[in-house]
């Protein structure tokens, strides 16, 4: 049974379904009597919608309903997130490429899609943005309708929105650094790729709705419905299945609010499976373009940090702004750095609407003030290694001013990859290493209940509103009640995806579900635990003072028995259940500059080896090594699957992958048969991860977030790795063979020197 | 009006006749038609893996298949790995080594798993990487997929 426990790795929850093709995802669900629904879509990127012709759609056979902006309640209700500006369907204009003008409700998949082809938009393409330098020129067209934000001055620009943060004086401390280091990056327009495509159903459901969607965060889909439907909570149901993957791509409402005014209007359930190409089209990552300005002293301690970035968010701000200032709090990194200046930008564009993505600003973040760290140990002849190790924040210190505290031996963190990377060990020729750390703030508000049942015959239900989309929070939660309530692991089920069931759950992001739906799982197996206090005192007629459940057990002042005897015992003829009820709040906090503090740091470091083919530019990794501050591995197999699954995308980003845009904000790359990310083939030919567990974390049994730290440093580290390997710094993702291979025809070669 | 044809296929050892669109897939049809879920839909180009069945032995993607073209064959779901209810080597590795992560890929990977040991029971790991270069992971359990596979070779050589 200790197999079951937290600290072990049983087989995960979920995983006979996900090996036998009985998982369920939204897709595989069969609703009676449904109709099948097809986007209309157009060929650019922005244009002005002048008229839209349904007739021939509506006689394709088997059609049932065309809807358009102009069969929508008017004014056509907008939702997000942080703003409400993105409209169910476009009203007027579109603003980006993918986005749906109309959508055709048919009898069948095939009929849909005819319809589809057949609905006529005659549209004039309107002049748009697609990069930060177009959106910031003054006689830009503006992406956002300044009526979305009346009061903001900035609303006659694209800028959304400037985050200043910061402290000490940055231009006294430059007046004193003897190196002043100022490079800027470029961070690629990236998606997130899930194999499984956004899927979506909506069926009437007595005076209301039922919806099903890959949603990571069901609870905030079920309060946008219900608003913008004018339905109480209760009237909403939303069944959120696992999704097939979610990296941060399908926390927010999409396209639910469309289909649930079809189904209203036809009185049918109705169901949306986006193609992989739509879902390209309805979410990525921000691009970034970062300028670093770092100053340090002679022995290599920092002297300031200022950092400029401009992040290109979408059409549409869904969570960007939020990803551009989380993502940027933190730009100084782990170090003891006397003066930061921090400005962040969140620009609009006519392209795909950008949102969470694992990381969550901070990869662009790190890739660049990492690798301008490393520009700077260059100059002042220090090893990488050694410049971090010199300005690494130490435990308990506040490195962020009047901010919470280091949470973690992050020195013991950079030292272990040092390690197993070999850091100082010889190099064959042609190779070389780069080594660079992590950081991003968890979680800054958090609630998240849950209920636990202890059945009459020992049994267990957790009933929890975090999505498992892969990371394997079913399981941990199933670890903790086994742990809490001495059950083996095959007689407890965990409940998830159904609001009406399961107690709301704030959302599932930010690597917080082991920390703070695991604290209520955690919290309610307690309130159990004190329910069986009570019994066993009543049961043996003693004090409950004099008995203590722990751990599955009860101990009486003469022996100890397993809490089910006692419940058994306990619940008498009758049966019945102990019900166990736990919340976890994570507070506000109006005075923080992100309105609330960081429930716990993901702190990383990354070391990588490289070997650099120097006739086709091609990278490959030699060694990849990976080392996270968990606090304490409650899974260990699936804290290795997350962080090197969490390495393995980073590479993506770092070697092949980018969104390329055409000159009419098309997706020229839209699919997988253009866009490219890593398959087994481009797997590190050794690539290994570790933990440090100090059980320092705010979790249970003192776990920290974990399934983002492995990506937030790969790109420096490896780029620092390609240029100790060619003596060739690149400053712009992806390092392609293409680009790499430039680079170096570009590099003064020896030969050119001697002559 | 759709043309159809029929067809029969044996699917999973079960003979089945059906009626299929011509234009439909063999993934179509094995999701739409005969209810077979596990077999999951994704990029629809051949790309990424996902669709992955066995016809006739060999792994195709079944969404590059028409439906007619199957006609007449033996084909081979991730719902066809296990005998009886249990789970069969390789599907029992990947859940020891935690290969399955979202669980999406998985079918796929599965069947490709399937075919590269049916054609090479010992394989390197660079045939593996090889032969499983056609489904792509998101969550890139790849060496824990990898390290599946080489456990079931080595678990059918004991």
């Amino acid at each position: 049974m200790n197999g079951d426990r937290v600290g072990a790795s049983p087989h995960r929850v979920g995983g006979r379904e996900r090996v036998t093709g009985q998982q369920q995802y939204v897709a595989d669900i069969r609703l009676d009597d449904v109709l099948h629904v097809k986007l209309v879509t157009l060929d650019c990127a922005r244009a002005r919608i002048v008229s839209i012709d349904t007739t021939a759609a509506e006689q394709v056979p088997g059609v049932r309903l065309v809807m358009t902006a102009a069969g929508l309640p008017q004014p056509v209700p907008r939702f997000g997130p942080q703003f409400s500006d993105r409209p169910v369907l476009a009203v007027g204009e579109t603003k980006y490429h993918g986005e749906p003008v109309a959508a055709v409700a048919a009898e069948t998949k095939d009929a849909a899609e005819e319809g589809a082809r057949l609905v006529r938009v005659d549209h004039d393409e309107l002049p748009a943005v697609f990069t930060i330098a177009a959106a910031l020129d003054p006689a830009a067209p503006l992406v956002q309708d300044p009526e979305i934000r009346p009061t903001d001055p900035r609303a006659g620009t694209n800028v959304l929105r400037e985050h200043r943060f910061g402290w000490g004086d940055v231009d006294a401390a430059a007046s004193s650094a003897d190196v002043i280091v100022e490079n800027t990056y470029q961070f690629p327009m990236v998606t997130h790729f899930a194999i499984e495509p956004h899927g979506f159903m909506v069926a009437p459901d007595g005076g209301g709705i039922a919806c099903w969607s890959s949603i990571q965060h069901p609870y905030l889909l079920q309060k946008m419905l219900a608003r913008i439907l004018g339905l109480p909570l209760a009237k909403v149901r939303v069944f959120a299945p696992d999704p097939g993957g979610g990296f941060g791509g399908k926390q927010n409402p999409k396209l639910e609010p469309l289909l649930a005014f079809i189904a209203l209007r036809t009185g049918r359930p109705v169901r949306l499976i986006l193609t992989l190409d739509e879902t390209f089209q309805s979410v990525r990552r921000t691009s970034a373009e970062i300028r670093v300005r770092t100053g340090f002293h002679a022995d290599g301690t920092l002297a300031f940090q200022d950092i400029a970035s401009d992040f290109l968010i979408g059409a549409y701000v869904d969570i960007a702004d939020r990803v551009v200032s989380k993502g940027s709090y933190l730009a100084a990194g782990p170090y003891r750095v006397p003066a930061a200046r921090i400005v962040a930008r969140a620009i609009l564009s006519h392209t795909t609407p950008a949102t969470a993505f694992r990381g969550f600003g901070n990869p662009q973040v790190n890739w660049a003030r990492e690798s301008n760290i490393d520009e700077g140990a260059r100059v002042l002849g220090i090893d990488h290694l050694e410049i971090r190790l010199r300005n690494l924040a130490r435990h308990g210190e506040a490195f962020v001013p009047g901010d919470t505290p280091a949470d973690g031996d992050w020195v013991q963190t950079v030292r272990k990859a040092a390690e197993m990377i070999g850091w100082r060990t010889p190099l064959a020729p042609g190779r070389g290493r780069g080594l660079a750390v992590g950081l991003k703030s968890g979680p800054t508000t958090g609630l998240s209940y849950s209920t636990v049942r202890l059945l009459a015959d020992g049994s267990v239900l957790v009933y929890s509103g975090t999505s498992d989309m892969g990371q394997g929070a079913r399981t941990i939660f199933a670890q903790i009640a086994a742990e809490e309530l001495g059950v083996p692991l095959d007689r407890i089920s965990v409940v998830s995806g159904d609001t009406s069931v399961v107690p709301y759950d704030q959302q599932t992001s930010a690597s917080r579900s082991s920390v703070l739906m695991g604290t209520a799982v955690l919290f309610a197996c307690r309130d159990i635990q004190e329910q069986v206090r009570a019994m066993a005192a009543r049961l043996h007629g003693l004090d409950e003072a004099n008995i203590v459940v722990e751990r599955g057990m009860v101990r009486l002042p003469d022996r100890e028995t397993p809490i089910v005897d006692v419940l058994r015992s306990g619940l008498g003829r009758l049966g019945g259940e102990l019900i166990g009820n736990g919340t976890m709040r994570k507070e506000e906090d109006p005075g923080h500059p992100l309105g609330g503090t960081a429930a716990f740091f993901e702190f990383n470091c990354t070391a990588s080896e490289v070997e650099v083919d120097e006739g086709t530019g091609e990278v490959t990794l030699v060694r990849h090594v990976t080392v996270g501050d968990v606090g304490r591995a409650l899974n260990p197999l699936q804290v290795v699957g997350q962080d090197e699954g969490a390495a393995i995308m980073g590479l993506g980003h770092t070697l092949m992958e980018q969104i390329i845009l055409d000159e009419t904000g098309r997706i020229r790359n839209l699919g997988a048969i253009d866009y490219r990310i890593p398959t087994s083939k481009d797997l590190p030919l050794e690539l290994r991860s570790a933990s440090v567990e100090n059980a320092d974390g705010p979790g249970p049994y003192g776990v920290k977030g974990v399934s983002e730290g492995a990506l937030l440093c790969v790109a420096p580290a490896v780029a620092a790795a390609v240029t100790e390997a060619t003596g060739v710094v690149i400053r712009d993702l992806p390092l392609t063979p293409e680009r790499v291979w430039r680079a170096l025809a570009e590099r003064p070669g020896p030969a050119e020197v001697s002559r | 009006m759709v043309d159809t044809l029929p067809i029969a296929v044996t699917v999973n050892g079960r003979r089945r006749t059906l009626e299929v669109a011509v234009h439909h897939t063999l993934l179509d049809v094995l999701r739409d038609q005969l209810g077979l879920t596990g077999t999951k839909e994704c990029c629809v180009v051949g790309e990424c893996g996902a669709c992955t069945v066995l016809v006739d032995g060999s792994a195709v993607n079944s969404c590059l298949v028409l439906a007619v073209e199957a006609d007449g064959a033996e084909v081979t779901t991730v719902e066809g790995l296990a005998t009886d209810g249990r789970l069969s080597p390789l599907q029992n590795a990947f859940l020891e080594k935690g290969a399955a992560q979202c669980g999406f890929c998985i079918p796929g990977q599965l069947m490709a798993a399937q075919a590269l040991l049916a054609q090479n029971p010992h394989p390197t790991l660079t045939d593996v990487h090889e032969g499983l270069a056609g489904n792509l992971c998101r969550c890139a359990g790849y060496q824990q997929i990898t390290e599946a596979v080489m456990a079931a070779a080595e678990a059918a050589v004991r």
